[in-house]
């Protein structure tokens, strides 16, 4: 079954660091509503949306920031950036319990990671996905929101067979769906890689616009999911015939992309559906990254209403649910089960977790 | 640049499945060395995540040779 049930205890992408300034940013994530904003020193920080007074949205006009603190539209609280209250209106004494739950936040490659959990992450970081900031890479990205259970974008980026039927004249063509893929689980690692190598491959327009490839191509799709909210595709294109990577890693005949996903689950039926492409190639481009940028929030935007389809019909009729699984989804229900397993593990007491 | 082999490192609780060329059917390998064929992933994840039940390695001289045909259940 697809998996509905949040996996707490977890690092999610909030924003782009780009998104997040002297502006407040509200966003909700597994069902808590965040507000984000950057100090004056520049420091990212998160906090509860809701003011403890009566709830009003502190990301909301007209709550503004003053300084490093934000106050409240409604009737003035103030909160420190660790979501102490600082000042109540008309008043001398702040009461102890006057505190927003604050969030521990871990920028990097250009996300705002916020950890969602009832215990700390302590040495826990969130995964890596260092293409999106490399100097030898040249990243667009965007973010489309979603009106769909983030399970569904889960199966969906894990079988990119559906690229030929709903991407075509982007990035499918009939090699993706017909070439076998091959499926490797690291369950010490909760990983789950998915690899489909086309030999010989007609070109999409995605990748002959963007390299100049006139001809058919040797098309790699490896990709590495990192439950619940990292998805990797490390694409690699070439010319057929040109060399395969050398031993020592360097690839220079062949075109890299990295497509990177980060699924945010915001409710139960919405999700956050951050994609970046990061390029090897053409860097300084302008006219190659207008173009992809254009072509993959198109891809993007394919999917999201496909999916925002498919959550009505799912959601009409819950109990009646029924589904075939063939080969094409054997990554996808592999990574079904990690995050099943991860929302079990993250909702359990710390206790009960240490006597499995 | 440089590319990634994919995959999981060697030496650590790993799932395989191959879905072998040119057929239907998905070949599947335990950490344990114990493999099967299947021709439906459902099943296939059943008998890997069922580990140990029936998972018996191979000899190791017989890791050359064709993987056995699925047993029948
Ligand atoms: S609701 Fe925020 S001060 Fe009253
Ligand atoms: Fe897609
Ligand atoms: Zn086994």
């Amino acid at each position: 079954m697809i998996v509905t049930e949040f996996a707490r205890n977890q690092w999610y992408v909030a924003a782009y660091g780009h998104e997040v300034g002297r502006q407040q940013l509200g966003r909700t994530i597994l069902n808590e509503p965040i507000l984000l904003y950057r100090t004056e020193d520049g420091r990212a920080v998160a906090m509860a949306d809701r003011c403890v007074h009566r709830r009003f949205p502190l990301s909301e006009s007209p709550s503004h920031l003053v300084g490093d603190r934000v106050v409240c539209g409604y009737h003035g609280f103030t909160y420190g950036p660790d979501g102490v209250c600082v000042a109540v209106p008309a008043q001398q004494r702040i009461p102890r319990t006057a505190r927003l739950r604050s969030y521990p936040v871990v920028e990097q490659d250009s996300f705002v990671w916020v950890w969602i959990g009832d215990r700390e992450p302590g040495d826990t970081l969130p995964p890596r996905a260092p293409w999106l900031t490399s100097p030898d890479y040249t990243t667009v990205c965007g973010m489309e929101p979603l009106n769909a259970r983030y399970g569904l974008l889960v199966d969906n980026l894990l079988d990119l067979s559906h690229e030929t039927y709903l991407h075509g004249g982007y990035i499918g063509t009939p090699e993706v769906a017909e070439t076998p893929i091959t499926t490797e689980v690291d369950e010490d690692a909760g990983i789950v890689y998915v690899s489909r190598h086309m030999d010989d491959a007609a070109c999409p327009p995605f990748y002959a616009e963007s390299t100049g490839i006139k001809g058919r191509i040797t098309r790699w799709q490896d990709i590495e999911y990192r439950p619940p909210c990292l998805y990797l595709l490390h694409s690699r294109v070439a010319p057929v015939g040109s060399p395969p990577p050398a031993p020592d890693g360097t690839d220079e005949h062949a075109f890299h992309v990295e497509v990177v996903y980060a699924i945010t689950p915001s409710t139960e039926n919405s999700t956050y559906d951050f994609w970046a492409v990061a390029r090897d190639f053409a860097l300084d481009d302008e006219k190659v990254s207008d173009f992809l940028r254009d072509s993959n929030r198109t891809v993007v935007l394919q999917d999201v209403t496909a999916l925002n389809t498919l959550e009505q019909v799912i959601a009409a009729q819950p109990d009646r649910y029924q589904e075939l699984s063939v080969n094409i989804d054997t990554g996808g229900l592999a990574a079904r089960r990690l995050l099943a397993r991860m929302a079990a593990q993250g909702d359990s007491v710390p206790s009960q977790a240490a006597a499995r | 640049m440089s590319a990634r082999d994919s995959g999981a490192p060697a030496g650590r609780t790993v799932y395989r499945i191959r879905w072998l060329p040119g057929t239907d059917r998905l070949h599947a390998s335990c950490f344990c060395g114990a493999e099967r064929e299947f021709e439906d992933p459902v099943v296939l994840w059943d008998w890997l995540l069922g580990h140990p039940e029936g998972h018996l390695p191979r000899p190791p001289e017989a890791h050359d040779s064709p993987a056995p045909a699925a047993a029948l259940v």
